[in-house]
């Protein structure tokens, strides 16, 4: 029998662990050619902003060994775009849709979650804190644990009750369990990581920046590694909160990685630019891993890689 | 507005194509691949997106090529025709006929055709001009006449030259250096070119540079545009990333950032703000500063 890849985390019922990132599946529609997006498991949609906004000049993106550099801006058509077209059509898809909010100020963050939570239809809100701090002088919330704590206490405070809020990390911090105590504290329902690293290539044939935006956001494989040891050392220092786990996923074995570490779901981002169909097709492949080792419900090894008896003694004692 | 949510006969898909041949022609490399899903939905002016280095490939992001040209055998090929000179299209350029490729098409939107016959001229710069030929053949089934106007670097980068004098009415080549047809560029040679064949329409494939001059020129005249662009690079070609995007003018007057692999690659001339490629212009919707419009109707208090 195949495995069981039905997901529960706190009132969040997803029929697979397998999510999106946010801001690597468009508006849903470019993603629904090339895949149902019903049967993914959940879409963190592009980080959703009050205002319409243009983005960054190109060249936004450069191609880097195993990654990729993106400097986006944040372009999107602002909360009434989103709530007018973007969200009832991934709702008319039967798709389940988490709001990624984005803004400069705790107050931004709180009204965003509160309009997204008048309208119907939002499963959770993933809080992106990867934002500059207006009051900060652009210092991202996520790299202070303080100034990550009040957005979330700001949206949280806002959002209503049954609607999960997940603060996403980044790993450009010395402590991520600091900042990580500090969400939760503040209200967050669960965790999200990682967030980009800041990286820069230079073109050789200008002598410039390859982009526009001179240090653009390094994802993909090349930083699985490190997602991977953030997720493993939160899920050690807080072991009851709930972890979206993400960063250069490719395959059913890698989503299996993030699992084992600790995420109880998993999205892919940079890959569906490679391959626009990956989500369903790392789904297949991780029920086949986890058909494989004997596992029956996919909730059973999240986290298993915290627990020192290893697979292989284990399995001797299951069969 | 053309939504992309688009589905049925025109909807991109993603299939294995198995390449049938690979060849050189003088310094590009011209490769067929057969997918008959995305021949029978091709249209011109649209482009496929194609996965490099195999599975486990470092280079993440897709490469896109315009569509030279389908036929109808095997089920449908699809040939495309690319410059080698960085590592993904050298690593396409090595492969070999049966080697299996991930594709991605027919994406974009595709050049309009006149409703009644009409003069057209095709103006394609370098790789650019490998769209125009199946363009050109739609044309004539439409019973619309084909000037070209094609131009490059050097002799060796002047697609199409012989192809062009074949099927086109006329058929005008330059180079930078001089080494075939006249020495100069497509621009210089316009003028010319649109007085003698009393161009209706211009469609024009080259860099933004071209098009930028081509766009002002045929502004001049009267002559509408379409172009196909081909910058900023494309990564995901699908309108996930959001990475090639340039300012154009909607028919509400607004100007968006819109992106190359979705709203276009083929954009109305005039549209496009070719001097603010590669910026955000400070009136785009959404840029800095920016303020929604006041609804009609609504004062604002200053007044």
């Amino acid at each position: 029998m195949p495995a069981d890849l039905k997901t529960k985390v706190g009132h969040l019922e997803l029929p697979n662990p397998i999510l999106t990132a946010s801001g690597c599946a468009g508006t849903g529609r470019e993603l629904a050619q090339f895949t149902d997006v019903a049967r993914i498991g959940a879409v963190i949609t592009k980080s959703v902003t009050l205002e319409p906004r243009a983005g960054n000049p190109a060249p936004r993106m450069a191609e880097t060994p195993s990654g990729l550099l993106s400097s986006v801006g944040l372009q999107g058509p602002g909360l009434d775009g989103f709530l007018q077209r973007d969200l009832p059509w991934l709702l008319s898809r039967g798709a389940r849709a988490i709001a990624s909010v984005a803004g400069h100020t705790t107050r931004e963050y709180g009204e965003l979650s509160s309009r997204l939570s008048d309208s119907a239809g939002v499963t959770a809100i993933e809080v992106n804190l990867g934002c500059p701090d207006a009051a900060a002088a652009g210092r991202p919330f996520a790299l202070d644990p303080v100034a990550a704590g009040s957005v979330v206490a700001a949206v949280r405070g806002s959002a209503r009750y049954d609607i999960p809020v997940f603060a996403k990390l980044s790993p450009e911090v010395t402590d991520i369990v600091a900042v990580a105590r500090a969400c939760v504290a503040a209200g967050a329902d669960g965790l999200s990581m990682i967030n980009t690293l800041p990286g820069m290539t230079i073109d050789p044939a200008t002598f410039r920046p390859a982009l526009a935006g001179l240090v653009g956001g390094l994802s993909g494989p090349a930083i699985r590694p490190i997602a991977v040891r953030c997720v493993w050392t939160v899920r050690e220092a807080l072991p009851d909160v709930p972890i979206i786990g993400g960063g250069g996923v490719r395959t059913g074995r890698d989503a299996l990685e993030f699992l084992l570490a600790g995420a109880s779901m998993v999205a892919v981002g940079t890959v569906l630019f490679h391959d626009p169909s990956a989500c369903s097709r790392i789904q297949r492949e991780l029920e086949e891993e986890l058909t494989a080792r004997g596992v029956d419900r996919v909730a059973d090894i999240v986290g298993r890689a915290h627990k020192t008896a290893g697979y292989a003694t284990e399995r001797r004692s299951w069969v | 507005m053309a939504g992309n949510d688009r589905e049925g006969a025109g909807a991109p898909v993603q299939v294995r194509g198995t390449v049938l041949t690979v060849r050189r022609v003088d310094a590009y490399v011209a490769m067929t691949v057969v997918a008959p899903q995305i021949a029978t939905r091709f249209k011109p002016g649209q482009f496929v997106a194609i996965a490099v280095g195999g599975p486990q490939s470092g280079m993440l992001g897709r490469r896109t090529f315009s569509v030279h040209d389908v036929r109808p055998d095997h089920g449908g090929t699809v040939e495309i025709v690319f410059l080698p000179r960085e590592p993904g299209a050298e690593w396409l350029a090595d492969c070999r006929a049966r080697d299996v490729l991930d594709v991605v098409g027919p994406l974009g939107r595709p050049f309009p055709l006149p409703r009644d016959p009409a003069s057209c001229l095709l103006l394609g710069f370098g790789a650019g001009a490998a769209p125009l030929f199946a363009l050109a053949a739609r044309l004539a089934e439409r019973r619309s006449q084909a000037d070209f106007l094609l131009g490059a670097e050097s002799a060796d980068r002047v697609f199409g030259a012989l192809t062009a004098r074949r099927t086109g009415r006329s058929a005008v080549t330059t180079t930078s250096d001089g080494s075939l047809g006249a020495r100069g560029s497509v621009v210089d040679l316009l003028p010319t070119v649109v007085q003698q064949a009393r161009t209706d329409v211009i469609y024009a494939s080259a860099p933004v540079s071209v098009l930028r001059a081509v766009c002002s020129l045929a502004g001049r005249y009267g002559i509408p545009v379409q172009a196909l662009v081909s910058e900023p690079s494309m990564t995901c070609g699908t309108g996930l990333c959001m990475g090639c995007v340039l300012p154009a003018v909607g028919n509400d007057g607004i100007t968006r950032m819109v992106r190359a692999c979705v709203e276009g690659p083929v954009f109305r001339g005039d549209l496009v703000r070719w001097d603010d490629v590669g910026t955000i212009p400070f009136d785009a919707l959404g840029a800095p500063g920016w303020k929604p419009r006041p609804v009609a109707g609504e004062r604002s208090n200053a007044s």
